[in-house]
């Protein structure tokens, strides 16, 4: 009889997890599969044409541009938020995540409804960044709060100015939070659908979609979608460059002290008012203005206002059942990739990994193929849609399941497997405990990102189910804003709730909640 | 062996290239300490891990209660949750998601049974009254008492201790080993005690594996392995020594410190390192056969006795002399020495093991 200690890990874990590896691929097999229908040769006229190249510059160029500015934006923001003793940042905090709830096409049409002549790089670059710079902000947060001052202190007492302390050790240690918020960014642009589509700029997922919709060439579309995935497998991989060794060395498990925070003198201060009101009255007080604005004119129209209930329910729903399947896939492979490192789990790992370079219009036009080919009966139903929420937000989920796991001690695991418990057992009354925060963080982020959620959803819904975001781009994408005002507003909203939670700061444990 | 609670026998381990076990040869007997005491990367950690189960061997046979768990030769591999060994990790590892009897509870199967169990554990560990209270809310000391219950609670055949007290405060750390080994022996439980403190090796343990480069070096009860060391290695590891150079001639040793008796089990004739113990060096008014003299280069005093520090004609170091707190010399004094009873003596390569 062999023993399954930590190199060996529990089939009961192994199992779901290769589920969960083989959904996340569905795609790529797709992609293959069609790209190559018709041979080399089709292959090589759609790619070979200048035509490719601009697109690629294109969606490069925009990337590029949001990501610099992203990264700016939501340092200084953390810094801000974390470090500085500016009053009211609790609330700043907030209200930096707060874009987060804000769908990239709806800040788009925001924009594109008051001043149509932003369309095209400018307003694209302006809308992302103010939707995305949270993605940087968050890790960074995060990472500063983990930091230990004494290593501060450390080198203050060696001489050191603050600013060179800033630039040259808090910097630096923040590197792999800020090179994975980058990451996110840089995929995220990529990736997006509705603000290009809003902006009228040609980048690749307009095109794709263009393809998919009008001709119905379906090797055309995939082969464009396969140099967007390969340019995104490009930015995953210079990511784990940019990450550095410092990744490999965890960040420590909360510092012993509290940081105190750096005082603000009175123009720093006011410098620090001028920057939050420059990023927060574009990003948060515009898209609420201008939703404002379209509400008012709707009460002037009659529309029924039970379908903007139904949507609700829809997106509710819809939402709920994504984050539930997404977790249910995520958590074995989170505890395969914190706990039993080797190459089986690094391969299942990766591969959910694979739909972090896989854009929300390559998923969906795949899924099609796979619905029609493989999955007949439920092809445009709710199990296809929900289906495709997982393969898009599976590695959003995996990431917070395997951080929160890697935080507890394996001891724990190793007491509990000594008082008798077989490795399963250990998962449900230690593990999952455990990493019930984080599990809950990624359930709120999958929850927010498919209410958002519009290019799997306009392909992918079942005929007769609407939803809020398909609703808004229904009524935006042809200029209708007074009736896409109710859909907004709750779209917004509901979104809001996940988006709050994740800007409060984490609470470690679950001090001061003792029942005794 | 019948009454063997633990056998370890011919045990190997490796970690990519290094060698970190290679050989180990370990029996403890049912109801007694053992306290494995080797400096920091000697494998001792490894070698818990292995009887634990958390890791497999790469050869040899490891018996927990007469039970074969681990056989190389029989690919007999049993999992840490079927060994029925108990652990307390170096940090406590408490369940934060757990209350006290949560904790201590964690092991049993629910029922009454267990209820009276967890009990009798907080009461024997003096936190009765306590079980509802969160690990976080403990001290320390509570923490470590709370992991040893849990522990127990299963009565395992065998408690393994990973440093358990290494992470108390000084002042603390005392009190709760005795504390613990209190407990210990009245659930009279074998524990194996894995730690790199000799005093706490030397002072809880009914026998001692010392263990250097990977293999047991000498395992002995404390007196045997303080008074009589197998080899030059564990004489330095074990308290203080002066090592000098000697040569073996007719029944004796003659070093730079004088001429003195040897403990059996030195070599017969020729060069040897002898091993002197501080304490064996006393300082004489005048010269005498036998003994060598000194200048005093330091002293410190330690209250009920105190160290001299003393240079010796032909000894490249100083030499430590332990000597009663009224009787300490001043600084460059010059005085007579002398090496009281039998002194160890190791063949020249011995340091090599």
């Amino acid at each position: 009889m062999h023993s399954t200690t930590r190199s060996r890990p529990p089939t009961g874990l192994v199992l779901p997890a290769a589920v969960a590896a083989v959904v996340a691929v569905l795609p790529i097999w797709y992609l293959v599969d069609r790209s190559f229908s018709r041979g080399w040769a089709e292959v090589r006229d759609e790619l070979w044409q200048e035509r490719t190249l601009q697109l690629v510059l294109r969606s490069l160029g925009l990337t590029a541009a949001v990501t610099v500015l992203s990264v700016c934006i939501g340092v200084a923001a953390a810094w801000l938020v974390e470090r500085s003793d500016l009053r009211g940042r609790g609330v700043l905090r907030v209200l930096f995540t707060l874009p987060l709830a804000v769908p990239s096409y709806l800040a788009a049409f925001a924009w594109i409804s008051w001043r149509p002549g932003l369309a095209g790089f400018t307003g694209a670059t302006l809308v992302l960044t103010l939707v995305s710079y949270p993605y940087v902000m968050l890790p960074v947060m995060a990472a500063l709060r983990h930091l230990d001052p004494a290593l501060d202190d450390v080198a203050r007492s060696l001489g050191k100015t603050r600013r060179q302390v800033m630039a040259g050790l808090t910097l630096r240690q923040l590197r792999p939070a800020i090179a994975a918020g980058a990451l996110l960014v840089a995929l995220y642009v990529l990736s997006d659908f509705g603000a290009v589509a809003a902006m009228r700029y040609e980048a690749f997922t307009w095109v794709i979609y263009g393809a998919y919709r009008a001709g119905f060439n379906p090797a055309r579309a995939a082969i464009l979608a396969t140099v967007l995935v390969l340019l995104a497998s490009a930015l995953v991989s210079a990511e784990g460059a940019a990450r550095g060794r410092a990744a490999a060395a965890r960040l420590g498990m909360g510092a012993a002290r509290a940081h105190t925070p750096v005082r603000l003198g009175r123009s720093a201060t006011a410098a620090a008012w001028v920057f939050a009101a420059t990023v927060l009255v574009p990003a948060v007080l515009f898209p609420a203005w201008r939703i404002s604005v379209w509400l008012r004119s709707y009460a002037s129209t009659d529309v029924d206002l039970g379908r903007v209930v139904g949507a609700l329910g829809n997106t509710v729903l819809l939402a709920a059942l994504a984050a539930g399947a997404t977790i249910l896939l995520a958590f074995p492979v989170g505890v395969l990739a914190a706990r039993y490192r080797g190459r089986l789990s690094g391969a299942i790992e990766r591969s959910t990994y694979i739909a972090h370079a896989l854009p929300g219009i390559v998923v969906a036009i795949s899924l099609v193929y796979v619905g029609v080919k493989l999955l007949r009966p439920i092809y445009l139903q709710t199990p296809l849609l929900v289906l495709g929420y997982v393969v898009l937000f599976l590695p959003l989920a995996v990431g917070s399941v395997r951080t929160s796991v890697q935080q507890s001690s394996p001891r724990m695991e190793e007491v509990a497997r000594s008082l008798g418990n077989g490795p399963l057992t250990v998962v449900r009354r230690v593990t999952a405990p455990l990493a019930l925060p984080g599990v809950a963080a990624g359930a709120a982020l999958v929850t927010l990102a498919t209410m958002k959620e519009l290019p799997v959803t306009l392909v992918l819904h079942p005929t007769g189910t609407e939803t809020l975001a398909m609703e808004l781009w229904r009524h935006t994408s042809v200029s209708d804003y007074a009736n896409a005002g109710p859909y907004a507003l709750a779209l917004v909203a509901f979104a809001a709730i996940p988006t709050a939670l994740l800007g409060l700061p984490r609470r470690t444990a679950r001090r001061g909640h003792g029942d005794g | 062996m019948a009454d063997a609670a633990l056998t370890v026998a011919g045990v190997r381990k490796r970690f990519a290239a290094t060698d970190v076990l290679h050989g180990i040869e370990l029996t403890v007997p049912a109801g007694s300490v053992t306290a494995v005491l080797g400096p920091s990367g000697c494998g001792k950690t490894t070698l818990l891990r292995l009887i634990a189960g958390f890791e497999r061997l790469d050869a040899g046979h490891i018996a927990v209660g007469g039970v074969t768990v681990a056989d190389t030769t029989t690919h007999v591999s049993l999992p840490p949750e079927r060994r029925r060994v108990g652990i307390v990790p170096q940090e406590g590892a408490l369940f934060p998601h757990l209350d006290v009897a949560g904790n201590i509870g964690f092991g049993l199967a629910r029922g009454p049974q267990a209820q009276a169990r967890v009990q009798e554990l907080l009461a024997l560990v003096g936190l009765a009254g306590l079980g509802r209270q969160r690990p976080d809310q403990l001290s320390g000391g509570q923490q470590q008492r709370v992991a040893l219950a849990r522990a127990l609670a299963p009565r395992p055949s065998l408690i393994l201790l990973d440093e358990p007290f290494s992470s108390l405060d000084a002042a603390l750390r005392n009190q709760v080993r005795d504390e613990v080994f209190d407990v210990l022996r009245a659930e009279q439980a074998t524990a194996v005690l894995v730690t790199h403190d000799q005093q706490e090796a030397l002072s809880v343990a009914d026998q001692v594996a010392v263990l250097l480069g990977g293999r047991i070096a000498q395992c002995a009860d404390p007196n045997t392995l303080y008074e009589a060391p197998a080899d030059l290695a564990v004489a330095t590891f074990i308290g203080e020594a002066v090592v000098v150079d000697g040569v073996v001639e007719r029944g004796v040793v003659r070093t730079a410190l004088g001429t003195h008796a040897l403990r059996p089990g030195a070599p017969p004739a020729g060069p040897v390192e002898v091993v002197v113990r501080p304490e064996q060096i006393e300082l004489v008014p005048v010269q005498v056969d036998g003994g060598a003299a000194a200048v005093v280069t330091g002293r410190s005093f330690y209250g009920h006795d105190g160290v001299a520090r003393l240079q010796v004609a032909g000894i490249g170091s100083a030499v430590s002399a332990r000597l009663p707190a009224g009787h300490l010399p001043e600084r460059g004094a010059s005085v007579w020495l002398r090496v009281r009873g039998a002194v160890s003596a190791f063949a020249p390569c011995s340091a090599e093991g």
